[in-house]
């Protein structure tokens, strides 16, 4: 194994690190949203939930286990039907979005149930009896209130993507997962490897620094 | 304003029928402040919480300024509860939003625009006395300042009806009276009917116009706040009515007190009930008439109504002017018991 880094194409590796900053974010954006959306359903309609509803809680927390259980690089294998048909292609770093965002929106999906039920009933009571509608309540009460939780949970879910990145990359998806299997891994460039690692543990670190600032920065109490 | 007519809660807990409030029935009128006491268990909670609808009733009625809250639904329950506030025992403030946008929020819930709303909260937070905190959040506030945010928040939209479920009870002596006299001013300032739960007779002693005693989800004593104290009924009550009364032991004791006192002069009972005597009653008789009056033991205690309790004095010197000083303090309307002449 050489460490002078001859192997190492400068700009293939910025193409890599870019694709993966690309993937990881816009899959992150999804995930909120779907992850969020999830939450709130399971929360909802849980026992003594606004929407208390047994049947929907029951397939909504189906499917998240469901999809929670496969593992990612079977679920991306899986999916390719379903991503030909959404984005036209498999291969790149577009075709890797639907498997991100559905491996990663089940798992965020339930810590946002987690953070929703760390918040004290009495102040869900309290926004009732001023009369709120459940859609002030969502907004004003239960997100307000659970934000730094569902901020260190995306930072949970964040860093969990950049791995299925990884792996997503080692089938094609690009980014530096792909660079360090196929310029480096296969082609016994080490060196390669060596750098893509170091760099997606750098951007680990950077995810894990700005959650932890905005959710410290957001919890007043 | 406010009338429960047979109102019945019952909770299904592991399959066994619990029956919180049972079949209840209850006036409450318009200005007044209202005291539900009862210890834990007894319902009370859940009464106060069936008001608004934040508990179903399994039965019966509610009507609240002409409204039946019990046949309302969706957005007209919602606007019907815009019109009912509500503090609790631990505040329920939003961590997350200052003390003005703590205040504001039932403002928004209104739908009341932004330049009413800041004015609006303006004004409440001077009536709370919470100026200067305007941009603290609930963590850095003391017990009875979160308690204050709660009642300016629950005043926001103007209420004809306020109801306290245990406000008071987490907080110390001192602040807890504090609180109650905020709720007496604007009881009186915004003529606003308040419901106040609480398990602590001095809450009731000290600020309410009415009292009901709840025991096992029914009522079993209500009426005038002097009425109950000078004479209560159920057992229940007097052990509330003991909480800030002497207690029997004390008054067993009196002729054991007796033997000890020189026999001169009459020894007098004087019963304050809810009369606006003079507090300085006993030393205007001193200065009015020659007589030495000595207190020899005395339980007083202050209510929204007058005055409330007894005192037990002697007095000494001349008969007649003994007999004078009496009717002087008959005409204050306080009842005298001559329960020992020595004259």
């Amino acid at each position: 194994m050489t460490l002078e880094f001859a192997n190492l194409d400068w700009d293939k590796l910025m193409t890599a690190t870019y694709e993966t900053f690309y993937m990881t974010l816009i899959a992150l954006t999804g995930t909120f949203i779907l992850g969020v959306l999830l939450g709130l359903l399971l929360y909802l309609t849980d026992k003594d939930g606004l929407w208390e509803n047994k049947v929907i809680n029951f397939i909504t927390a189906t499917i998240v286990n469901v999809f929670r259980a496969i593992p990612f690089i079977i679920l991306i294998l899986l999916l390719f039907p379903f991503t030909y048909f959404l984005i036209g292609t498999i291969r790149g770093p577009n075709a890797a979005l639907p498997a991100l965002i559905i491996g990663a929106a089940p798992f965020y999906g339930r810590l946002v149930e987690i953070a929703l039920k760390e918040i004290d009933k009495g102040v869900i009571e309290a926004a009732q009896s001023m009369g709120a509608s459940t859609r002030s309540i969502i907004f004003k009460v239960l997100l307000p209130e659970s934000m730094p939780a569902l901020i260190s949970g995306i930072t949970v879910t964040a860093i969990a993507l950049i791995g299925y990145t990884a792996m997503a990359g080692a089938i094609g998806a690009g980014g530096l997962g792909s660079y360090a299997y196929y310029a480096g891994f296969q082609r016994r460039a080490f060196d390669i490897v060596f750098v893509c690692s170091v760099i997606i543990v750098l951007i680990v670190f950077i995810f894990q620094f700005i959650g932890d600032f905005i959710s410290k920065k957001l919890d007043k109490r | 304003m406010i009338s429960i007519q047979n109102v019945k809660k019952v909770f299904t807990l592991d399959k066994n029928l619990i029956t919180a409030v049972d079949s209840l029935s209850l006036e409450i009128k318009e200005g007044e402040i209202f005291g539900v006491i009862g210890y834990s268990g007894a319902g009370k909670s859940t009464l106060v919480r069936l008001l608004n609808r934040l508990e179903e009733p399994t039965d019966g009625s509610i009507i609240i300024d002409g409204k039946e809250m019990t046949k309302l639904k969706g957005k007209n329950l919602r606007q019907a509860r815009q019109e009912i506030g509500m503090i609790f025992q631990h505040f329920n403030l939003l961590w997350s939003r200052t003390t003005e946008e703590n205040i504001a929020f039932p403002l928004e819930i209104a739908g009341v625009p932004k330049t009413e709303r800041n004015k609006k909260v303006q004004e409440l937070i001077d009536l709370v006395g919470l100026t200067g905190r305007e941009k603290a959040y609930p963590s850095q506030l003391s017990g009875g300042q979160k308690q204050r945010v709660g009642i300016a928040r629950a005043l926001a939209n103007d209420p004809k009806v306020l109801l306290c479920d245990e406000a008071t009870s987490a907080l110390d002596p001192e602040t807890t009276n504090s609180i109650l006299d905020l709720l007496v001013d604007i009881n009186k300032k915004l003529g606003l009917t308040i419901i106040l739960i609480t398990h602590e007779m001095h809450v009731i002693r000290k600020i309410c116009d009415r009292v009901a005693v709840m025991e096992k989800g029914n009522i079993v004593e209500t009426g005038n706040v002097i009425d109950v104290f000078s004479n209560p009924e159920q057992p229940v009550t007097k052990k509330f009515v003991e909480q800030v009364m002497s207690n029997p032991d004390v008054e067993e004791s009196v002729d054991n007190i007796l033997e000890h006192v020189e026999k001169r002069g009459k020894v007098l009972r004087l019963h304050f009930i809810g009369t606006f005597a003079n507090e300085a009653l006993i030393s205007e008789v001193s200065k009015k008439f020659p007589v030495d009056t000595s207190i020899i033991q005395g339980k007083i205690t202050q209510t929204q109504n007058g005055i409330l309790g007894t005192l037990i004095v002697q007095m000494v010197g001349n008969t007649t002017e003994i007999e004078k000083a009496i009717n002087f303090i008959k005409e204050a309307s306080v009842e005298v018991e001559v329960i020992r002449d020595d004259t």
